[in-house]
């Protein structure tokens, strides 16, 4: 099976790494196959950013995203570029304090995560899209919160270890909560 | 104990890592370069990780300089590169020239990004391979291999020092920003399992040596400064000795035709390609680097539609296999050739198809091919 997941949102907010992470979690920490590939401006801050992910059991031939399975999306340009390609009964995140100019496509799930908010809370905005992650883990169920804790401890700069925990363990139990409350 | 210069295992790694850590296992130990976007990772990697092995690395003034140090360091008996993209590599065009001229072996990595001129620098192109074929001046041959993901960025980097030293040629590796950007799993094979080749050395006395007398092969053993050889290598017409030659139409005839022969005549042991279903296959695609991926996706589409499709995937683009496009052409009835150009090995493969039907799927900007575009273009060309 292949799953396909596309993060989007600025330079500067982890848009890039967040896909890293997703997919060192899968290939490396889990027994999946999986392919990350970018997408940036040359102003690399501010400018518009995404990331794309590919997972799958069989061996991967077209790395990029095709029709989106899990669509992230964390900027309002994210939102009108990217909020309305995820596949029908595709899954979407959205931080909804970055986009509040909306109009949610009815065919997917929308899942509001506060990630931003959540990850000021914790102590740094950069934290926000490893707020995101969780929330992903947590809904998705595409790879266990074990491997993607793995590869995060991987990914991110010596002594914000702690601080990247608990965004993460903030943003999966988010999820897990949101995932509670539908009946879809 | 475990090497330093060979990470072996597992790791998960983008494109750029993976080829400057194929450089390392190859043995090259100088880098000589300017950063450009999308190829400065590799520069990154290589200024630490020749640290860690006992190599130099220079940032140099810009491309002409970064070439001109890498041709120097390569007559010193280091295997020695550069890594850039577009902008970078139209400057380093003239010492390119230098380079096939002294027999310089060097690896020059090209992570094509948009062009012409600066273009746009963080996306996608496959705008360059003809440049790498005919961008400096006179008659010449030069190798270019196209990787199609990040495990073939560390596998063909080392084949691309393996063919500069046994051909004393600058080697080109042409990915794309995708490839170069891309993260996939690598495995790093242990150093025993690493196939490394060496430039032939001279066998006679220092004093007796023609640097450019070949053998057979139509290669000369080459030796180095510092070594006890003292000859002179020049960009000018010259004789086996070195000496230049500069009105002579025999030596001009001689070494210009060697030069390009050396090559040439060793296309058959130099080309590589994947074949994929094409044994009964109508129509064909054919393909490099990462649109060979959106292609593979295509032909497993299409097959599964009931299109007989198949896939040439070009390993080697220079020399280009004229030979096996020729030979697959008379059994398709259709060969479409997507790149990230407005067309370029296109024109190679209609040459060497002759009668059977060629087109061009020509992709520009960010997104590659995707495989429906491919399977719809694989349907238009049956029609």
């Amino acid at each position: 099976m292949r799953t396909e997941v596309r993060f989007a949102g600025f330079g500067g907010q982890g848009i890039i790494r967040s896909g890293l992470i997703l997919s060192m979690a899968t290939c490396i920490y889990s027994d999946k196959n999986a392919v990350q590939t970018q997408s940036y401006g040359p102003e690399s801050r501010g400018g518009s950013c995404k990331s794309e992910v590919v997972i799958a059991d069989e061996e991967i031939d077209f790395p990029k995203v095709d029709d989106p399975d899990i669509v992230m999306v964390m900027s309002q340009e994210a939102y009108y570029k990217y909020g309305v390609t995820a596949k029908k009964g595709g899954v979407v995140l959205v931080d909804p304090d970055m986009v509040t100019d909306r109009n949610d496509p009815r065919e997917v799930k929308m899942f509001d995560v506060p990630a931003t908010k959540i990850a000021n809370e914790v102590g740094k905005t950069i934290v926000a899209n490893v707020v995101m992650l969780g929330a992903l883990t947590a809904i998705t169920g595409i790879v266990t919160p074990e491997a993607v804790r793995k590869a995060i401890l991987r990914n991110v700069p010596k002594g914000t270890e702690e601080l990247n925990m608990t965004a993460f363990e903030k943003g999966y139990n988010y999820g897990t909560q949101l995932a509670g409350q539908r009946n879809d | 104990m475990r090497s330093r210069a060979v990470l072996t295992g597992t790791h998960f790694l983008s494109g750029d890592l993976a080829c400057a850590e194929g450089a390392i296992a190859a043995g090259c130990r100088f880098f000589g370069g300017y950063p450009i976007t999308p190829a400065t990772e590799i520069a990154e990697r290589m200024s630490r990780r020749l640290v860690e092995v006992g190599g130099v690395y220079i940032q140099m003034e810009d491309e002409i300089g970064s070439l001109a140090a890498v041709i120097g360091a390569s007559y010193t008996g280091k295997k020695a590169m550069t890594a850039t993209s577009g902008p970078g590599f139209s400057l380093m065009q003239e010492n390119i020239g230098l380079a096939v001229m002294t027999e310089a072996p060097l690896v020059i990595v090209n992570i094509m990004r948009g062009g012409p001129s600066t273009g746009q620098p963080t996306m996608p192109g496959q705008q360059d391979v003809m440049q790498a074929k005919w961008g400096s001046h006179g008659d010449y041959e030069i190798i270019a291999l196209a990787p199609s993901s990040v495990q073939e960025m560390f596998d063909l980097t080392i084949d691309c020092f393996n063919l500069a030293e046994s051909y004393r040629v600058p080697v080109m590796l042409l990915a794309d920003e995708i490839i170069g950007h891309m993260s996939e799993r690598v495995k790093i094979p242990a150093p025993e399992e690493i196939t490394i080749v060496d430039r032939k050395k001279p066998k006679g006395p220092p004093n007796e040596y023609q640097p450019f007398k070949p053998d057979d092969d139509l290669v000369p053993p080459m030796g180095c400064f510092g070594e006890g050889y003292r000859f002179h290598a020049t960009g000018l017409t010259h004789d086996e000795k070195g000496a230049p030659k500069t009105v002579s139409v025999e030596e001009q005839t001689k070494l210009v035709r060697r030069l390009c022969d050396k090559i040439r005549k060793n296309t058959h042991k130099i080309v590589r390609v994947q074949e994929v279903m094409l044994e009964d296959a109508e129509v064909a695609i054919l393909a490099y680097g990462i649109t060979s991926r959106a292609a593979l996706s295509a032909v497993r589409k299409a097959r599964k539609e009931g299109i007989k499709a198949g896939l040439l995937r070009l390993i080697t683009i220079w020399p280009f296999p004229t030979e096996l496009v020729a030979k697959m052409a008379d059994h398709v009835t259709a060969i479409v050739v997507p790149e990230m150009n407005y067309g370029q090995i296109v024109r190679e493969v209609e040459r060497a198809a002759k009668t059977t039907p060629v087109s061009l799927l020509s992709k520009l900007g960010e997104e590659p091919h995707r495989p429906s575009e491919i399977i719809t273009a694989m349907r238009k060309a049956l029609q």
